[in-house]
């Protein structure tokens, strides 16, 4: 009977010892990945019970925090302006995930960074909060300058320092109130979203639309055109000079390219760009830059790449890859091919066709000519500091790409200069400053021919010094507000965001 | 000797005091970062529980084995402070089934005093233990409860009677198997040369198997069931030494199951949801998948005391207490309470080896089997080894019914390792001297 029951006992060890393996496949070996299965809400629910990291702009407003509430979640995520920030911060909620910063910073505004493991068994005794501060490039009275330019006209404000590639002021309307997905009160949210979720995508405001929505981009690309003029052929502001004319026919086709209403000019370069003539710029695409030339310089500006920026899922801008094989030569020197769909090269020379573009991305257009032809990283983070104030990590600005000579930046600068002082962008200029800019009216799109969206792009900086913002403007044209123009509808709203940006600068 | 046990099992109840209301504490730390108000009188309390229990052994079976108390009363308090973390109002219900189980701790001392007077009346508890347990499924009495019809209510209290037909199980086939021995171990060879019991001696374990099978289909409690027909096989094939027990049983058991899959709905979703919980983890699998979720989410050290969130698995109190000590004490936590078992299971099985009575040692080997074996297959479905029977893990899990019949059972274990040790200094006066 004993040996049975030693037996017995080691039968039971051995049970036992199943169940201990089994134990460290889940707990140990298979932790991960459990953790990231989607139907794991731990960590959600995790982070809606401890306090998270406040999000605050540059010049110390809280513009996101966690309030402490009785009930079954204990905190919920407040954003005290509303919708002024919802952009930049997104939102934090239970059902929905996050988007916005909140996403793209989850981990360090809930304290999941780094020495998490190392922590958990101090927390056995101590529940410390690792949750870090996160403070951004976004000021808060510029932002709130942008929002009341723009006022309740569909569109987008971005504001970026050509220097650093810090955005100073990301707007866009219509926005949303993201504490509505943030609060313990669910139900609330999840009417709020059902509602956003019924409407167009076009008119939903928890869209993004500076980083997240492409537009024709329209004659605020010809300064895309003319760096690659520059860059790529022998071509400068003054040479060669373009007819003037009404009307371009570009090769192969019998359908006449006109300027706006219908005005006629031509001359050189600098001309162009200072009364944006389309007629000039779509001959200098199709017949003396190229394709590849323009889908190179195109592609250093940042077109077809996902943004660096420190934001989720931003959208790319896009310039057409391919116009087709080619079918002949031109008669520039040197001579460039001729292809199938070199119409729509020309086209695509003024920014119409399939080009298309963020707001984001043409203010980094104009922040790249303004910090003379280097493209920064675009972004928002400035810094994390831990709950005791201590200094974590600080942003260090980097270099995206190199795009332009200096010598060819400062020939756009002064061309950008001129078309705010005597061209489209008059209503731009800033006196005792330096401004330069570039208008743009952009075709909605192919089935509101005669609506169009209102641009502009420029930069600003001391008399002396250089340049210390870069601007990106966009008025959109609504169903039935019909044409918008850059230098009418959208420049007065980017000279008072600059007024405003100077004047925190310092140099007002 | 006997006062030295009594010592060290005073001594190891001190440290499973102190250990019951450090997790107490540091579990109300996690959850709201204060000291509990009611940690003086929680301290006092736990404390004149234990002590009393003691002092019961030490006047009723003062030569006991000094290991199984404290392990008991550990699992009993880790149970306890996590329940008390997980849901306020059944921890004040857990309190009292942890005195009224003690209690009857003591009262199992006190009135069985000599464990061969139980012997006697095997009959008897043979029809109680049947009584017991078809009891759910009588009209009016029986209630079932999240699909497992176990349960049986008599005016506002509801009890499973099952926890109780298990022990008296194991005193009637112990008694059973010791009054039958010599016919059950007779052999006669079979055409393959294998040793095959006579065939009218298969009566018992085909009765077993049925009563089982009923459990298993009726009540719909796998649990039970195995554990009831793992019971007996083991006890007869103590008892015989014959594999062949073991493998016929082994062949039913199999042939039951397979027969119960493909007959009954429950018992395939049952194993439908083991073999692949995450093909559903918001509906059927839920239970199962978010309890990975826990113990995943615990690692190593888990995520601290009153600091994680296992309330969303269903049923976490009962048979799913494991995940939730796993999750907030992690891998180190169930690897504790794995161990806890184990000794268990080994003293247990230590005062089978050495007593010298059939019936005490059949009966403690029983006894323990059911300890180690219950906890296995509760644990096993926790972490999708076996699929889940709901069965509950002994001293820890919520609920009446388990704490107090595995305090009786425990207090059987006691009386048995007493007994034990005085069978021996009568039998051999010289080692008198010695304690």
């Amino acid at each position: 009977m004993n040996r049975n029951i030693r037996i017995l006992g080691v039968a039971l060890i051995l049970c036992f010892v199943a169940l201990f393996v089994q134990l460290n496949r889940i707990q140990i070996f298979q932790q991960k990945e459990l953790q990231e299965n989607p139907s794991n809400m731990r960590s959600v629910i995790r982070d809606f019970n401890r306090e998270r990291g406040e999000i605050i702009t540059i010049d110390g407003e809280i513009i996101a925090k966690s309030l402490k509430v009785e009930g079954q979640l204990k905190y919920e995520r407040t954003y005290p302006y509303g919708d002024l920030y919802a952009h930049s911060t997104g939102f934090f909620s239970f059902q929905y995930g996050a988007d916005g910063l909140e996403r793209y910073y989850n981990d360090q505004l809930a304290g999941q960074k780094e020495t998490q493991q190392f922590n958990s068994l101090k927390d056995i005794f101590t529940v410390t909060d690792t949750s870090a501060d996160l403070t951004i490039t976004l000021n808060h009275s510029l932002q709130e300058t942008a929002k009341e330019a723009l006022g309740e006209r569909n569109g987008s404000v971005v504001v970026v320092d050509p220097r650093t590639g810090a955005i100073l002021a990301f707007w866009s309307y219509p926005s949303y109130d993201p504490s509505i997905f943030g609060s313990s009160d669910l139900q609330a949210g999840e009417k709020a979203w059902e509602e956003y979720s019924s409407l167009p995508s076009a008119e939903d405001p928890r869209l993004p639309k500076m980083y997240r929505e492409i537009f024709f981009p329209g004659s605020t690309f010809k300064l895309v055109t003319a760096s690659a003029a520059l860059t790529s052929t022998s071509a400068t502001l003054t040479q060669p000079e373009f007819d003037i004319r009404a009307t371009y026919t570009p090769p192969l086709t019998t359908f006449p390219l006109q300027n706006f209403a219908g005005s006629t000019c031509g001359g050189d370069i600098l001309e162009g760009l200072r009364v944006s003539c389309n007629t000039t710029f779509a001959e200098l695409a199709a017949e003396i830059v190229g394709a590849e030339s323009l889908i190179e310089t195109s592609e250093k500006f940042g077109f077809n790449q996902l943004p660096p920026i420190d934001l989720p899922s931003p959208a790319e801008s896009i310039f057409p890859d391919d116009f087709g094989n080619q079918v002949g030569e031109t008669n520039a020197e040197p001579p460039i091919p001729i292809l199938e769909n070199t119409p729509a090269l020309a086209q695509s020379g003024i920014g119409q066709f399939n080009v298309k573009s963020t707001p984001l991305q043409m203010a980094l257009v104009a922040a790249t000519i303004a910090n003379d032809g280097i493209l920064m990283k675009p972004h928002l983070m400035n810094s994390f500091t831990d709950q005791n104030g201590e200094l974590i990590e600080a942003y260090k600005p980097l270099i995206w790409q190199s795009v332009l000579s200096r010598q060819d930046a400062l020939s756009l600068q002064s061309a950008m200069e001129i078309t705010a002082t005597s061209g489209t962008a008059t209503n731009l200029a800033i006196p005792g400053v330096v401004v330069g800019g570039k208008t743009g009216t952009a075709q909605v799109d192919a089935d509101r021919p005669d609506d169009t969206h209102g641009w502009i792009v420029g930069y600003a900086g001391p008399k002396d010094g250089e340049s210390t913002l870069a601007i990106a403007v966009i008025v959109e044209s609504v169903l039935g507000q019909g044409q918008l123009t850059g230098g009418t509808d959208a420049a007065p709203i980017a000279k008072e965001v600059l007024l405003e940006a100077l004047r925190i600068q310092g140099f007002l | 000797m006997k006062s030295r046990n009594r010592n060290i099992e005073f001594f190891l109840l001190l440290f499973v005091a102190v250990l019951v209301v450090a997790g107490y504490v540091l579990a109300s730390l996690g959850r709201s970062s204060s000291i509990p108000a009611n940690i003086v009188p929680f301290l006092i309390g736990i404390l004149l529980l234990l002590l009393l229990a003691h002092l019961a052994v030490r006047k009723f079976a003062p030569r006991a084995d000094f290991s199984l108390l404290p392990l008991a009363g550990l699992l009993n308090g880790i149970g306890y402070f996590v329940i008390a973390r997980l849901d306020k109002d059944l921890a004040g219900l857990q309190a009292t089934w942890t005195l009224i189980g003690v209690a009857a701790f003591i009262a199992t001392l006190v009135f069985i005093p000599q464990i061969r007077r139980l012997e006697q009346y095997r009959y008897i508890l043979m029809i109680i233990g049947v009584v017991f347990l078809i009891m759910p499924l009588i009209p009016g009495f029986g209630r079932e409860i999240n699909g497992a019809k176990i349960w049986v209510s008599i005016g506002s209290i509801n009890f499973q009677p099952g926890e109780f037909a298990k022990i008296v199980l194991a005193i009637f086939f112990s008694a059973y198997i010791v009054e039958k021995r010599d016919v059950l171990a007779t052999t006669s060879v079979g055409r393959f040369g294998v040793a095959i019991p006579e065939i009218r001696h298969l009566g018992p374990i085909l009765l077993a198997w049925g009563v089982s099978l009923i459990v298993m289909v009726a009540e719909k409690d796998l649990g039970s069931s195995l554990l009831f027909f793992t019971l007996f096989v083991a006890l007869l094939w103590i008892s015989t030494g014959k594999a062949s027990y073991l493998i016929m049983s082994g062949v039913l058991f199999s042939g039951g199951a397979l027969l119960a899959w493909s007959q009954f709905s429950h018992v395939q979703e049952r194993v439908d949801i083991w073999l692949k919980p995450f093909d559903d983890p918001t509906g059927d699998g839920y239970q199962i998948v978010q309890s990975s979720f826990a113990l995943a989410e615990g690692g190593f050290t888990g995520t601290g005391l009153g600091v994680g969130t296992p309330e969303n698995i269903p049923a976490v109190e009962t048979d799913f207490i494991l995940a939730a000590i796993g999750e907030e004490l992690g891998l180190v936590g169930t690897t504790a309470v794995l161990t806890l078992f184990l000794l268990l299971v080994g003293s247990g099985l230590k005062i089978a080896l050495t007593s010298t009575r059939p019936f005490e040692k059949l009966l403690s080997a029983g006894l323990t089997t059911l300890l180690g074996f219950q906890a296995f297959i509760i644990i096993a479905g926790v972490v999708r080894l076996l699929p889940l029977t709901g069965v509950t893990l002994p001293f820890v899990s919520y609920g009446g019914s388990s704490l107090l019949a595995n305090w009786v059972l425990l207090a059987l274990l006691l009386r048995i390792s007493d007994e034990v040790r005085k069978g021996k200094t009568d039998e051999n006066p010289m080692t008198m001297g010695a304690g």
